[in-house]
C-alpha cells in the first residue's frame, strides 16, 4: 500500500492536535470526532499509518476534508457516535468539542464505548483570568480562549479542570494520562498540583478508559 | 398530441453473453445482451476501471454525444481527460440497464424464448419483472467478459445509486469503492406512489393496447409524456421553479384565460414531448417496478447487515434540496454503513436545484467525489 501523501503539515496543525497525535502509537484506528479539514486525520495517516474516520458538524470542513480523499462524514457528536459498534476504535478523539456538545456525559459515554481509549481536550473555565473577571467586572468573560459573547457561544457546557477530575471518578473512568496547556498548546508545570493546572491552564487534554 | 413516430433504430456497442441471466424472479433471459460505452483506456493489470450507472432514463451514453437526441453526455461535467472521474487515468464503463432501451435485452429487444431462440416480436409486456440486482448481475456479466475481477469503484446516483449499493452488498470483493449519489436503501412509499402516476398514465393512454403498441408501430407518446412531465416535478425543487419561471407568462403580458400562459407549463410540456421520442413505455414500466421494489434492509435482514465487514469504501453524497431522496435518507444509510464499520464519508452539498443536482454543476460535490476517488487510486496504487 502507497503510503498517503502529507497533505497538511504537521507544523501547521495546531499545537493542540500536535500534542493528541504525539498520544496515538502508530497503526491504530482511531475516531476523530470534530476533526474540522482533518488535518489530525491526515497526519496520523501518513506518519503512523494510522486508519483514522471522521466527523465534522461544520459541512464546508467536512466537504474540504473529503475532497482530500478522507474518511469523514458530516455529523456530530450528540447524535452519530450511538450508530458504531462496540469497541469500533482504539481511540476516539474530541478536540475542544466536549464543551459544545449537548449531552457531554453520554458523549463520553459513547466514546468509551465504541473506543478503548478516549482524548478529550477542552478550554477550562477555571482559569485564573476568568476567575479574576467575573470577580471583578461581574460580568461573562471574555479571553482569547472564551471570546464569543454570553448570548452566542457554541460553548454552553464549560466546565473546568476539576469538574472533569470529578465526572471521571463519578463515570468510573481511568484517567490515564492529564495535562494542562496555555493556550499556544504548551505544556504547563503544573503536572502534580490539579488546583494549580485548574488555575494556570487554559486547556486541559486527557486520555480516559474504562475501569 | 400528434402521434409521434418510433424512434429510429440506432446500432449501438454491446456485448451478447450466450449463457444468459437467471433472474430474481426465476425466469432465465437467455441470450443476455449488455450495451455499454467505454472511455480511458483499461490498464495492463485491469486495475483503473470504474463503473458508472445510469438513473431512471439515463443510459450509457454518459459521456459523449447520446445518438438520439445529440445532446452531451448526461455525466460529461465529472467525467472526461483533468475531470474528477479522469479518462486519463481510469477506464470509465458505462451500460444500459437491463431492462432498458438503448440496446440492453429489455422489453423493446427481439423477445426470445428459454432455449435463446428469437420469436419475431419484441418482448413488450411479456418482458419478465427484473429487480435492480438483476440489473447489477447483468452488468457484472460484462465486467467479466471484459476480464476485470475488481472495479476500483462504481459510482452512480438515483437509481444508478441504488445499483451502486446492490454492487457493494451482492459482490463486495469486486468493489473497491462505492459512490452512491442522491440516492436510499429503498423505494419510499411516496416516491413508489409517485411512479404509479406514471404508470397509470400511460396505461390510460388508449395508444398503449395492453402494451402491445408496438403491434402497429405506435407509441403511447400522450401517457408517456404526462409520465414524464410528473417525474421531472420530483427531481426539481420549489425554489428552483421559482428561480427559473417564478410566475413569469409565456408570449404575453398579461393573464389571460387561454391555455399554456405560464412558462413552467411550456417548460413542462417540452419536458414531457422530447421524452417520448427517446424513451420506450414499456421500458419505463418495467425499470419503475425495479425501483419500486428495491429494498436492501428487506433482501439483508437489515442496511448495516448488508455491508456487515465490507472491505468496499464508501461516498455518500445528498443534496439539501432533494425531496425526492432526501438526505435523511443518505444519513441512515451513512449510520447503517457505520454499524457495519466501513470505511464511509459522507457530505451534504448545499444547492436549491433538488434531486437533479447529482447531474448539474455543483463544483463542491465534484471536488468532494474526485478527493475520494483519487483516495482510493491511491490506496491501490492505480
Amino acid at each position: 500500500m502507497q503510503k498517503a501523501p502529507v497533505q497538511f503539515v504537521a507544523k501547521n496543525m495546531r499545537l493542540d492536535l500536535r500534542l493528541i497525535a504525539e498520544m496515538i502509537p502508530p497503526g491504530v484506528r482511531v475516531l476523530d470526532i470534530g476533526c474540522g479539514d482533518g488535518a489530525l486525520m491526515a497526519h496520523l495517516a501518513a506518519e503512523k499509518q494510522v486508519d483514522a474516520r471522521g466527523i465534522e458538524i461544520d459541512m464546508q470542513a467536512a466537504t474540504e476534508a473529503v475532497s482530500h480523499g478522507l474518511a469523514v462524514i458530516h455529523g456530530d457528536a450528540d447524535n452519530d457516535l450511538a450508530f458504531y459498534p462496540d469497541g469500533a476504535f482504539d481511540y476516539v478523539v474530541l478536540s475542544r468539542t466536549l464543551q459544545a456538545v449537548e449531552r457531554p456525559r453520554e458523549v463520553l459515554r459513547q466514546m468509551l464505548r465504541i473506543g478503548r481509549h478516549a482524548i478529550v481536550s477542552f478550554p477550562n473555565f477555571g482559569h485564573w483570568q476568568m476567575r479574576v473577571k467575573l470577580l471583578l467586572d461581574g460580568r461573562m468573560p471574555d479571553t482569547e480562549t472564551w471570546s464569543r459573547p454570553w448570548y452566542e457561544t457554541p460553548n454552553i457546557h464549560p466546565c473546568t479542570i476539576r469538574d472533569f477530575f470529578a465526572l471521571a471518578e463519578m463515570e468510573n473512568y481511568v484517567i490515564e494520562r492529564w495535562l494542562a496547556v496555555d493556550e499556544r498548546g504548551l505544556k504547563g508545570p503544573w503536572r502534580r498540583s490539579v488546583r494549580l493546572a485548574n488555575i494556570f491552564g487554559q486547556q486541559a487534554l486527557f486520555q480516559l478508559r474504562r475501569k | 398530441m400528434n402521434q409521434v413516430a418510433p424512434f429510429p433504430v440506432v446500432e449501438h456497442q454491446r456485448a451478447v453473453l450466450p449463457e444468459g441471466l437467471m433472474l430474481d424472479c426465476g425466469t432465465v433471459i437467455r441470450p443476455l445482451a449488455v450495451a455499454y460505452r467505454t472511455y480511458g483506456t483499461l490498464n495492463a493489470a485491469k486495475t483503473n476501471a470504474i463503473l458508472v450507472t445510469h438513473a431512471l432514463t439515463g443510459d450509457q451514453y454518459v459521456a459523449e454525444r447520446q445518438p438520439l437526441t445529440g445532446k452531451e453526455g448526461w455525466w460529461d461535467a465529472i467525467i472526461g481527460p483533468g475531470k474528477p472521474v479522469d479518462t486519463g487515468r481510469f477506464f470509465v464503463i458505462c451500460t444500459n440497464v437491463l431492462g432498458g432501451c438503448m440496446g440492453s435485452t429489455g422489453p423493446s429487444e427481439e423477445m426470445t424464448d428459454e432455449n435463446g431462440i428469437p420469436q419475431g416480436r419484441p418482448w413488450g409486456t411479456d418482458f419478465p419483472s427484473i429487480t435492480i440486482r438483476d440489473m447489477v448481475r447483468a452488468q457484472k456479466q460484462l465486467t467479466d467478459h471484459l476480464g476485470i475481477a475488481r472495479l476500483l469503484a462504481v459510482i452512480g446516483g438515483s437509481m444508478g445509486g441504488m445499483q451502486v449499493l446492490e454492487w457493494a452488498a451482492t459482490y463486495p470483493e469486486a468493489v473497491y469503492a462505492a459512490a452512491p449519489i442522491a440516492t436510499a436503501t429503498h423505494h419510499s412509499a411516496q416516491n413508489i406512489a409517485f411512479h404509479e402516476v406514471g404508470r397509470a398514465a400511460i396505461h390510460s393512454d388508449p395508444d398503449w393496447k395492453s402494451g402491445r403498441y408496438w403491434e402497429d408501430g405506435r407509441i403511447p407518446a400522450q401517457g408517456l409524456s404526462v409520465a414524464r412531465m410528473v417525474a421531472h416535478i420530483t427531481y426539481l425543487s420549489e425554489a428552483a421553479l421559482t428561480r427559473k419561471f417564478g410566475r413569469k407568462l409565456q408570449g404575453t403580458s398579461a393573464l389571460t384565460f387561454l391555455e399554456d400562459v405560464f412558462q413552467v407549463q411550456s417548460y413542462l410540456r417540452h419536458q414531457g414531448s422530447t421524452f417520448v421520442r427517446r424513451f420506450d413505455a414499456n421500458s419505463y414500466l418495467t425499470i419503475t417496478r425495479a425501483m419500486d421494489y428495491f429494498d436492501l434492509a428487506n433482501e439483508h435482514g437489515s442496511v448495516a447487515a448488508a455491508f456487515r465487514n465490507t472491505p468496499t469504501r464508501f461516498f455518500v453524497a445528498s443534496f439539501s434540496s432533494d425531496w425526492l431522496f432526501p438526505t435523511s435518507e443518505s444519513r441512515a444509510l451513512v449510520r447503517a454503513l457505520n454499524t457495519a464499520a466501513a470505511r464511509v464519508s459522507f457530505v451534504e452539498i448545499t444547492t436549491d436545484k433538488g434531486h437533479d443536482a447529482f447531474l448539474l454543476d455543483e463544483p463542491e460535490f465534484h471536488r468532494a467525489l474526485g478527493g475520494f476517488l483519487a483516495g482510493a487510486a491511491r490506496a491501490l496504487d492505480v
